[in-house]
């Protein structure tokens, strides 16, 4: 990649032949595990960490942590962390859409807990009608219905169907049973989303505005669906389940096999086709060293999840955590989404030149509408997971910390507040250490429970830190 | 000399009350780089956003391939094959050359699902096309290319859809000399492979050098067409600044008329 060599200077097809095969010569080779190795550190090197940052801090807590307490490395206690940040995970994997943008959406948290609350108040009075203060149950009516039009009008027709969904669950008052409950409350945070990106792409609001006033807003109207009232959502063993549940033994083994052979068979399906095209390609060898290494830790943990971990003798508790699951699918498929749709290509590419994007004929309005779409539905489902992990639909759910911390795990993870970089894994990762700082921090009682939020801050900004130090090299080299 | 690809005749364009181009007739031959030449407000990127589009014309004719068409809408230009490369190249950092190639315009399977290796082999044969020897990787990011090469990944952006006109709007402003030289001779082969090529630019040397016909504006008209060979920079530079030089160009009455 020198531009500057003289060689340029010789005509087309003067070029001797040895110049010419050295053009595209990284399209055609194959890339060994040690090329794989060496491939990784030169992007570490030019300013792309990666994951690399938040594996790392996450081991060092790990290690901090487990001389802090000797319960930290107890199963039982490693068993709890997911459901501890499943709903984190969950909202900061919505809000990578937007980051990706270069947007952000401060009212995914709130937003979520209202919706939570509306599906609580949905099957806990059998009838959100009746449930809800008659002019807030209108109030929704007429606002779902708006949006649809207002969906189709910015030709997100996805985005009208789904809210159309949890319109006709709404007013067919389907919501008395759980499953509806919660489909709906993820529509009407669907349809909260598209209200934003409109506001954000059509109006012109800076996002930043639009969803502090909406963070504002949503808390009250959170209070006003439960009249002051908590809803215990224990109750409902699904909804309990979302976070305190295990895979059965059975299902755990049969949830890791697809996941591990599914990756397997996809690499090595790329690997032959890109062979067989004639693309640059990654060798058998490495495809299957680095699915071996996968499969094998993913035996491990299922192994181990699969014993008895509580230390209470009369209760088993055994298998792959529930949130863990939730988090995981979603996972793959936003990355999915992102990595091999239309959709996500250009969702990158107008986080990382709106105006090129535009250019390029994409409709940059539809691609924030979605986005924010699925930003706000994803919180609504994260406030669900919320509710589960506190037993309640309290009259907090959703404010407070949570979304900073979902925004905090998003850029731990190593997601770009700018726009262009960011993937849901690092979500997943960042809402591990955003979780796993305050279990740790409780095991040891002789510290004061202020200095969760003074080390989760440092961590944040140490995060914060790598990620500008490593894009000045980029922006350098 | 072949029939022009695009002819532009008695084209006008008003903004309000000012009239920016007077009755420009501008024409585009096959296999030939046009030099688009003028002094900041002459016109220049009036004309080309008029064929690309984004303006609506006041009154002329344009025809393409002789035919008469109408542009109205950025999309009517792209479907006759014009492309249309503008100074900031429009590419998105954080993508590689293949997708940056390919942006809006993905080769999909299954509906809505990328091929994307279909696209890093049409993107290679595209640049191996333009003998572009100075990029190792179509998967290389576009953020860790240099400004000669990303001008070359616009450009074959550009050629990629056999597109008949590539308009280049001062693809050498920012270049280094090593660098403007590569993209000068991307430039010609685009010319060599049949396609017609507008090049705008301020630079006398690269219009000299890569240009088959010089079209100079002044004031909103057009002072001259004429081609490369047997005209000198001066005269070019005379063509820009007064609308004349010696017997060429608009006649002393209309040159001063608008001073």
């Amino acid at each position: 990649m020198t531009p500057e060599t003289p060689q340029t200077r010789v005509e087309a097809g003067a070029l001797p032949a040895p110049e010419r095969a050295s053009a595209f010569s990284l399209d055609v080779e194959e890339m060994s595990i040690r090329e794989a190795v060496r491939a990784w550190f030169g992007k570490l090197r030019s300013g792309d960490p990666g994951a690399l940052p938040s594996v790392l801090g996450l081991i060092v807590l790990v290690i901090l942590f487990s001389q802090v307490s000797d319960q930290f490395l107890s199963a039982y206690n490693i068993g709890n962390i997911p459901g501890q940040g499943a709903y984190i995970a969950v909202i900061a994997m919505g809000l990578v859409f937007v980051l990706l943008l270069g947007e952000i959406d401060l009212s995914a948290g709130t937003a979520g807990g209202a919706c939570a609350a509306f599906a609580a108040v949905g099957v806990f009075k059998g009838n959100l009608h009746d449930g809800l203060p008659g002019t807030l149950y209108w109030a929704i009516v007429i606002g779902m219905a708006l949006v649809v039009g207002l969906a189709v009008w910015l030709k997100t027709y996805a985005g009208a169907v789904v809210v159309l969904l949890g319109l006709v669950l709404v007013l067919t008052n389907q919501t008395q049973h759980l499953v509806p409950a919660l489909i709906a409350a993820v529509c009407i945070g669907a349809a909260i989303g598209i209200f934003n990106g409109y506001l954000v792409a059509k109006v012109g609001i800076p996002s930043f505005v639009v969803t502090l006033a909406l963070f504002l807003a949503w808390q009250g109207v959170l209070q006003f669906a439960l009249s002051g009232q908590p809803v215990n959502t224990s109750n409902y063993e699904l909804w309990h389940d979302l976070t305190y549940g295990n895979l059965s033994v059975t299902n755990s083994w049969i949830f890791v096999t697809v996941i591990v052979s599914g990756y397997l068979a996809y690499t090595v399906l790329r690997s032959v086709r890109a062979k067989a095209a004639g693309l640059a390609h990654e060798t058998m060898g490495l495809v299957l060293a680095r699915g071996a290494v996968i499969a094998t830790v993913a035996v491990l943990v299922t192994a181990w999840a699969s014993q008895n971990r509580n230390t209470n003798p009369f209760k088993v508790i055994q298998g792959i955590p529930v949130p863990a699951a939730i988090a995981i699918v979603l996972m793959i498929g936003c990355t999915f989404v992102l990595t091999k749709t239309t959709w996500g290509r250009h969702l990158y590419a107008t986080g990382g030149n709106i105006e090129a994007a535009r250019r390029a004929g994409i409709d940059v309005v539809h691609m924030k509408v979605t986005a924010f779409a699925l930003c706000s539905a994803f919180g609504a489902l994260g406030g669900i997971m919320l509710a589960s992990s506190q037993s309640s639909a309290s009259l907090d759910l959703g404010s407070g910390n949570v979304l900073l911390f979902s925004v905090a795990a998003a850029v731990i993870g190593g997601t770009s507040l700018f726009g262009g970089r960011g993937r849901p894994r690092d979500a997943i990762l960042g809402a591990l250490v955003i979780a796993i700082i305050p279990n740790g921090l409780l095991l040891k009682t002789s510290l004061d429970p202020q200095w969760q939020q003074v080390i989760t801050g440092v961590v944040l900004l140490i995060a914060a830190a790598v990620d500008a130090v490593s894009r000045r090299r980029s922006a350098r080299g | 000399m072949s029939d022009p690809i695009l002819q532009i005749s008695k084209l006008n364009k008003s903004f309000g009350p000012v009239h920016v181009l007077h009755d420009v007739d501008f024409n585009v031959y096959p296999g030939e780089v046009t030099a688009l030449v003028g002094d900041n407000g002459a016109g220049k990127s009036t004309l080309v956003k008029c064929i690309a589009g984004i303006h609506g014309i006041d009154s002329g004719e344009i025809r393409f391939e002789g035919r008469p068409v109408t542009l109205n809408d950025p999309r009517d230009a792209t479907a006759l094959g014009l492309e249309f490369v503008y100074q900031d190249l429009a590419l998105a950092d954080n993508l590689d050359i293949t997708q940056n190639m390919f942006l809006g315009r993905e080769i999909r399977r299954f509906g809505s699902l990328l091929s994307d290796g279909e696209m890093e082999r049409r993107a290679r044969e595209t640049l191996a096309s333009l003998s572009v020897r100075t990029v190792s990787s179509v998967r290389q990011l576009v953020a860790s290319l240099s400004g000669g090469q990303r001008q070359t990944v616009a450009i074959a952006r550009a050629v990629l859809w056999n597109s008949k006109i590539v308009f280049l709007d001062e693809p050498t402003a920012a270049l280094g000399v090593a660098q403007t030289r590569e993209v000068l001779d991307l430039v010609r082969r685009l010319a060599d492979q049949g396609c017609g090529v507008v090049f705008i630019s301020h630079n006398m040397n690269d219009v000299v050098e890569v240009a088959d016909r010089v079209a100079a504006l002044y004031l909103g008209r057009l002072a001259a067409e004429v081609p490369t060979k047997g005209t000198t920079t001066t005269q070019i530079v005379e063509l820009i600044t007064s609308g004349r030089s010696g017997e060429v160009g608009l006649t002393a009455a209309v040159a001063s008329e608008n001073i």
